[in-house]
């Protein structure tokens, strides 16, 4: 601190405080909505506090059992096709840039500047300028509704790609000589020298490919039509029908909860790789 | 540092094998669909592709005689304008406050950080509820006192609500950058200012503010990056683009005029302007947002 000020140290502490309980206010109305009734929620004004039906509304979302106007499947399975979803889209991006930047690092080819090239095209080709072709493409490869559908189209990274890349070019040459003379051909360095030196690399990455995975909308909401293969944000979604009044507003909010808590626990257990992750990806 | 390795391996094939994951996904699914949707904006073609003839231009010269597509581009610019500039007033005032308070910063950023990790769609659902005319607690309050509330009938209302949600799930972002750009300025020249008798509200804005251009300048591509291609979820699932063509931001009308309207050449027409506009807007990212945060 510069200089004592009380008066605006308690303005800072003030300003903080209103700022997180705005930032908060929608969730926690969210919580509370998720352990009343519906009924008790159309009613105006709804209750600011916590109800007494949290156990069976999370029960009911998760199995399916509701009985809304809207989409009644199952929550529970919903979370596990965003889990597979969302695990397979990074795993998938991590591994696939690892190899790319090794490849444009370690080797000298011909067509080596294409490929670098015609990956970072691909930073300006989003998803959402080529949604029609894409879902062709998907559809004539028989992917809709599949895993495969949900993740393949979306595995190529190229700022995953270039975050390796530059980290490569700062490992000491010495290593690679090092690794020659005891005889280890590039894939053994790759797997015993490069992959346990870019652990934090991943781990950033991770982080940040997971959540982007997990909230994925537009994508699986052109590719699955088929309930059992809805992520859990599309499910919400579906969930509201139109009126307003006949939604279970009880059970979208739980399900809302439970779309937003793993990527929530994600970024504030893993804050470090987190906040590693945003800084670098930008860069 | 430098752009190439002195010591490389030597193989004819193995560099080929590692980059084919990589090159079949951006052919088949990058590639391909961005060649096939320049195709498909120089033809028309009937809801069900059974005839397909070459219309040269006129995908794109009924686009620009198309008031619908021209209101769409001024309600993006409206909404994208409000979302960055809003988004990073607040982020930056919120993280001002945060680099003053040293006891507790640490805390504030934990809970000021994780509306990032909430899906667009599941924060236009958590507005959506809390705005819903009849139901909605906001609303409500509104209503008691005075207020008439209703973004399903007053195009405002609806732009108003997708924009607070898609600030609210950006400010962590913002936040974050601002946080360490903010930390990054040496305290000497804070100080040394200060002994110079420049209060708080002086320093920000004749030295930390100018400071921070660089960090602000990215962010300020980065929202606008995110209010034109991110905010497709917060608009679906928050006003689907109502009332009327009120929200109907240019993303949402690509997918609207191509999926529901069934008018592929049109809306091929329309990814290929949104294609020029991510080209120019990466452009300027790369051009121009180099050199930032690295004054330290």
């Amino acid at each position: 601190m510069v200089e004592r000020r009380p008066a605006l140290d308690f303005l800072a502490h003030a300003v903080l405080i209103i700022g997180v309980l705005i930032v908060a206010f929608p969730v926690y109305i969210t919580f509370v909505a998720s352990t009343h009734t519906s009924q008790e929620i159309v009613q105006t004004p709804m209750p600011l506090l916590p109800g007494a039906h949290l156990f069976e509304n999370y029960r009911d979302a998760l199995l399916g059992t509701g009985h809304g106007m809207g989409s009644n499947a199952a929550v529970g399975r919903m979370m596990f096709v965003s889990l597979v979803t969302a695990l397979l889209i990074t795993v998938g991006k991590i591994a696939i840039s690892l190899l790319s930047a090794f490849a444009m690092v370690y080797f000298r080819f011909r067509f080596r500047m294409v490929f670098f090239w015609a990956i970072f095209v691909t930073l300006m080709l989003p998803v959402e300028v080529r949604i029609a072709p894409t879902y062709k493409v998907v559809a004539d490869l028989g992917m809709l509704n599949t895993f495969a559908g949900l993740t393949v189209p979306l595995i190529a990274s190229a700022t995953a790609t270039f975050l390796f890349r530059q980290f490569f070019l700062t490992v000491p040459d010495e290593l690679v000589e090092a690794a020659r003379i005891d005889g280890a051909g590039p894939m053994r360095f790759f797997k015993d020298m490069l992959l346990p030196l870019s652990a934090t690399s991943i781990a950033a990455l991770f982080v940040i490919q997971f959540i982007y995975g997990w909230n994925q909308y537009l994508w699986p909401l052109l590719v699955t039509t088929d309930e059992s293969m809805y992520p859990v944000v599309i499910g919400i979604k579906r969930m509201i029908s139109g009126g307003d009044a006949q939604n279970e507003w009880n059970l979208v909010m739980a399900t809302a909860m439970l779309a937003m808590i793993p990527p929530a626990l994600v970024v504030m257990l893993m804050q470090k790789w987190f906040v590693k992750g945003l800084v670098d990806t930008e860069k | 540092m430098a752009s190439e390795k002195r010591v490389v391996f030597k193989s004819g094939w193995l560099p080929w094998a590692l980059l084919a994951p990589q090159a079949v996904v951006i052919a088949v699914f990058f590639f391909w669909p961005a060649a096939q949707a320049l195709l498909q904006s120089l033809q028309q073609s009937d809801a069900f592709g059974t005839s397909v003839e070459w219309v040269g231009l006129e995908n794109f010269r009924n686009l620009w005689n198309d008031p619908t597509y021209l209101a769409s581009f001024k309600t993006t610019a409206i909404f994208s304008v409000l979302v960055a500039v809003l988004g990073l007033a607040l982020s930056l005032m919120l993280a001002i406050f945060a680099d003053r308070v040293i006891k507790g910063a640490a805390f504030y950023k934990t809970l000021l950080i994780w509306p990032y990790a909430v899906a667009p769609a599941v924060a236009g659902v958590l507005w959506l509820f809390m705005f819903a005319p009849g139901m909605g607690i906001v609303s409500y309050a509104l209503g008691a006192a005075g207020f008439e509330w209703n973004h399903l009938l007053n195009g405002t209302h609806a732009m108003t609500l997708i924009v607070m949600a898609a600030v609210w799930k950006q400010i962590s972002y913002n936040f974050l950058f601002f946080l360490a750009g903010l930390q990054s300025i040496p305290k000497s020249l804070i100080e040394a200012a200060a002994i110079d008798g420049a209060r708080p509200w002086r320093r920000f804005w004749t030295m930390q503010l100018p400071l921070l251009s660089p960090t602000t300048f990215f962010l300020l591509v980065i929202n606008i990056v995110y209010a034109f291609f991110d905010t497709f979820a917060i608009v679906d699932a928050a006003t689907k683009g109502g009332p009327g063509k009120d929200t109907s931001i240019l993303v949402y009308k690509v997918y609207y005029d191509g999926f529901k309207a069934m008018d592929l050449g049109g809306s091929a027409a329309q990814s290929v302007v949104l294609m020029v506009i991510v080209v120019a807007l990466t452009v300027v990212q790369f051009r121009f947002v180099e050199k930032k945060v690295n004054y330290q």
